[in-house]
């Protein structure tokens, strides 16, 4: 409710746009975030804002994303005017690229199932001769794709900066350097607390927990289930360059600075988020087969992120029936969805709107095993 | 291809354990990033005319020495080699630069262990001005001399503080050339302040009757020198023109085509710090350094460090580690006779080495106003141009360390990867937040270590498939 | 751009010159040396913009660390003066801004 007081555990991309969502919505909002080396999945974010080939079996998903879509551009502007941070979103569409005939027949059956499944995703698939046409540098081997118009991009550091910098200039009460180790309610003061390791504990009126990695354990406290386990993405950036890629695609794309971006690997290696020359070389080599002028370009960082992913590669957005008003939202699509965040999630963990229809589909207990009768 | 050590870097520290490494039958490798032997230090060393060698002085003679005996050892030596990942089990990937783009493959060797000799690099010294063209670090100023005979032909500022600014200075007048003026940060006060440490410094009275007869030679040839200066700007509208200060409470502006800047080396740890090793705050040199055992080795790693990379001690000493890098090595893959004896002398002439550098550091110690910018608009990043006043804004925006800072500005993005950056961007962060350097921490370094080609590592050779 | 050089060679050179040409100008400089040194030793100072702002700049470090001496070379961008050495015929233009991929020939120089 307006006026009440929400604390939201984690400040990257979803707790940051949440956590702003929930200010400009009327609510007192307190942040905690990490310590500057914590692991942080939002560095490691691809920066895409994208639809294309999302929400096979879920057609919750892709609604929930084709609306969020529709509403980033509100968001930029929204972001620019408040904080004069432009977070370079661009929306021109987008390309997939395959590197054979069958790869191109996959992806074209798999986008006709997601649109049979009732919400429709507009997409061309596009031979070779038709690529040529918006990405001239292309490889001889990428032989087709598909084009989807409501796929895009945004500079996902400059959108974290500038959540930071509107929360700072609404009044949020940001606390940085606090890792929240355990949650509880109290049920007198009816009031939830956070608590760190030193024993020191902050209380509010909701809670929202966006922390990441850390919700696993978090999520236990207030009786959500979030089986979320870290996913390493690789991911690779380059030496500034002169503007050549007008078109972001699904692995490689080029920032409004001018660095291409290239992503990326996944693997499960537990909290290794070390960077590993074979998978340097794989994401390079893959780089350069589809855009050969790249083989001239420089590799200047590589970046191990650590992603939180749940079984289904879905988000959890669920509120606590034991405990209501405490939240535990988790997705990793944080530039994707930042609107859909900010315009949607928050009102909601705000307790200013109903749950949205399709939120049965994030509940994290979908996960637990029902024991066989 | 595999070998017992690979060694990384060829100044005095690498030389020393490539040859000792050699000496007690192990199969050795040098990759240097530079095309010819001799690290900094020592640079050019093979090839430089007698002439130069006059005005270089003994010291930088003494590189040929070392020169000689590893071209006559087993010793394995690449140039032109730039390593882009170490592990800490030693494994080394490296590409070959050719002097344009599309060079050869990325390759990989092994070494049983790696001796990781990259030494030390100029500190940064941001002051307004500090990036307009007519502006280099003296150490700069010592490359252009050793490597291409090159002295100032145009009025010359040397600016700052340390041994290197006035053996420079000293070369440069043997060589004809006199500086229009030396700017010294150092205070009167600064001597006293060392004075406790002068007992032990005075045990190595060598090296302090060296820097007093190369200071008073100074004096002497009439270089004009101003000391304990503040408030140093350099300005310019499209180069350098002019180089202005506080001294003894009045301004002084003097024009120049030249500005030398100079406070110190630190050491370089982008290898160490790219395979999350740890590192401690220096709080005498200002700096950060790896944790490592007295032999050099890095924890739960084949890797040893040796020399200034492992923290700033002089080429005397670098050399000195170097050895006893290669003794540590050669005693693990085979008994070495008289190990004990051997490691006792080693380790005394270290100490011995080490005695003056207290004195150094302290007399030395570079100003904070040199190293933290007290002005908002001071570029701190030059790759992005990233000023102190921003990253202070980034630090109320929530940023309590160097890597958030990085998110969100770009700052130690570019090029040079933060090595220019990282000690200031530290610095700064811990000044505004009122805490020590140890717990804002320093950039999270990660390979490539240096920037390579796409080209290079996609090993285009199979793309033809 | 300078008029008078601020650097010069302290002794005189026996050894063989090479040609090279900054921005269309012909220039002879002794081999072995780096093409950041020779640049200097004939007054060049400006050898980059930045990208960010325009900003004119000039090596700082010469030793391969600071990036500041990039330079277009044989056509080639964004190379580091202070790490490759001059050779005859070379053709140095300054590296205005990022790099230009586009322009690139697939071949090596």
């Amino acid at each position: 409710m307006i006026g009440e007081h929400i604390a939201i555990v984690g400040g990257g991309l979803l707790g940051a746009a949440i956590a702003y969502g929930a200010i400009r919505s009327g609510l007192e909002v307190t942040l905690f975030d990490e310590h500057d080396t914590a692991h942080r999945a939002s560095r490691g974010n691809f920066g895409l804002a994208w639809i294309q080939g999302k929400g096979l079996n879920k057609p919750e998903y892709v609604n929930w994303t084709k609306n969020g879509l529709r509403l980033w551009p509100e968001l930029q502007e929204e972001l620019l005017q408040i904080t004069g941070i432009d977070v370079a979103l661009q929306q021109p569409g987008g390309f997939w690229l395959g590197f054979s005939d069958r790869e191109v027949l996959e992806r074209e059956t798999k986008l006709k199932q997601i649109n049979a499944q009732g919400v429709h995703v507009p997409y061309t698939i596009m031979d070779r001769s038709d690529l040529l046409q918006y990405l001239p540098e292309l490889g001889p081997s990428v032989v087709g794709g598909s084009f989807c118009s409501l796929d895009g991009q945004a500079n996902p550091l400059l959108l974290l900066k500038a959540l930071h910098s509107a929360l700072k200039i609404k009044g949020a009460n940001i606390i940085n350097g606090v890792r929240i180790e355990r949650v509880t309610y109290d049920k007198n003061t009816r009031r939830f607390l956070c608590f760190n390791s030193a024993g020191d504990h902050w209380e509010s009126d909701r809670l929202v927990l966006a922390a990441g990695l850390g919700n696993a354990k978090l999520a236990a406290d207030v009786d959500i289930y979030a089986p979320i386990r870290p996913k390493r993405g690789q991911i690779l950036i380059t030496e500034k360059l002169k503007p050549f890629l007008n078109y972001p695609t699904n692995k490689c794309r080029q920032t409004n600075e001018g660095s291409i971006q290239i992503g990326s690997t996944s693997d499960d290696v537990g909290l290794d988020d070390s960077t590993k020359t074979d998978q340097i070389e794989l994401l390079a080599r893959r780089a350069v087969k589809t855009f050969p002028l790249l083989s001239d370009a420089r590799l200047v960082r590589a970046w191990g992120a650590l992603r939180p992913l749940t079984p289904d590669g879905y988000p959890i957005y669920q509120e606590s029936v034991k405990y209501p008003g405490a939240f535990v939202v988790t997705s990793h699509s944080g530039v994707t969805l930042a609107a859909a965040h900010c315009y949607t999630v928050a009102p909601w963990i705000s307790g200013l709107t109903q749950t949205p229809l399709e939120f049965i589909a994030f509940r994290g207990d979908r996960f637990i095993q029902r024991p066989k009768e | 291809m595999s070998y017992d050590v690979v060694i990384i870097g060829s100044g005095p520290a690498g030389m020393a354990a490539a040859i000792d490494c050699d000496k007690y039958g192990l199969s050795t490798i040098i990759l240097d990033e530079q095309p010819m032997l001799g690290g900094q230090i020592y640079r050019n060393i093979e090839y430089v005319t007698s002439g130069r060698l006059k005005i270089l002085g003994a010291d930088y003679e003494h590189g040929i020495t070392l020169a000689d005996k590893l071209r006559k050892s087993q010793v394995e030596y690449r140039g032109n080699v730039s390593v882009w990942n170490v592990t800490r089990n030693g494994e080394v990937s490296f590409v070959i630069n050719r002097g344009g783009r599309s060079g050869e493959k990325s390759q990989s060797i092994n070494g049983r262990f790696v001796v990781i000799a990259t030494g030390a690099m100029e500190r940064p010294f941001p002051i307004k001005g500090w990036t307009l063209p007519g502006v280099m670090g003296a150490g700069a100023g010592q490359i252009l001399l050793k490597s291409s005979g090159l002295i100032p032909n145009l009025p010359t500022v040397l600016i700052g503080e340390g041994p290197l600014l006035y053996l420079l200075a000293y070369q440069y007048m043997k060589a004809g050339y006199k500086p229009a003026a030396l700017v010294s940060t150092t205070r009167f006060s600064d001597y006293f302040k060392a004075i406790y440490n002068m007992p032990k410094a005075m045990l190595s009275w060598r090296d302090f009757l060296k820097g007093l007869k190369l200071l008073s030679s100074i004096y002497i040839h009439g270089i004009k020198v101003y000391s304990g200066a503040t408030c140093l700007e350099l300005n310019g509208s499209d180069f350098l023109e002019e180089v202005s200060f506080k001294h003894k409470g009045s301004y002084k502006k003097i024009s120049a085509s030249l500005a030398l800047l100079h406070q110190g080396v630190i050491p370089n740890t982008q290898i160490t710090m790219s395979e999350n090793l740890p590192h401690k705050w220096n709080e005498n040199q200002i700096c950060w350094e790896p944790i490592t055992d007295e032999w050099g080795r890095l924890p739960e790693s084949n890797l040893y460090v040796a020399g200034d990379g492992r923290g700033i001690v002089g080429a005397q000493a670098s050399e000195t580690q170097g050895k006893l890098a290669a003794l540590s090595i050669a005693n693990q893959l085979k008994n070495i006779d008289d190990f004990i004896v051997k490691s006792k002398q080693l380790k005394q002439t270290l100490s011995k080495q080490k005695r003056i550098r207290p004195f150094i550091d302290r007399i030395y110690r570079p100003k904070d106003e040199f190293r933290i910018p007290k002005g908002d608009d001071v570029i701190v990043c030059r790759c992005e141009e990233v000023t102190a006043g921003q990253i202070r804004e980034y630090v109320d925006l929530g940023c309590i360390g160097p890597n958030q800072t990085k998110a969100f500005g770009r700052c130690g993005m570019g090029l040079c990867q933060g090595r220019f950056c990282s000690l200031t961007v530290t610095e700064i962060i811990a000044e505004k937040r009122n805490v020590t350097p140890t717990e804002v921490g320093h950039y999270r370094i990660r390979a490539p270590i240096k920037p390579v080609l796409l080209g290079d590592l996609a090993n285009t050779d199979e793309l033809t498939e | 751009m300078r008029l008078n050089q601020v650097f010069k060679f302290y002794e005189s050179k026996d050894d063989e010159f090479v040609t090279v040409y900054f921005e269309g100008k012909e220039l002879r400089v002794p081999s072995g040396i780096s093409v950041a040194s020779a640049l200097l030793a004939n007054g060049i100072y400006f050898f980059r913009a930045s990208s960010v702002n325009g900003s004119k700049r000039s090596p700082y470090c010469m030793m391969g660390v600071c990036f500041e001496c990039l330079l277009e070379i044989d056509g080639v961008p964004a190379l580091q003066g202070c790490m490759i050495g001059v050779r005859n015929g070379m053709i140095i233009k300054r590296q205005i801004g990022n790099m230009n991929v586009k322009k690139l020939d697939i071949e090596t120089y």
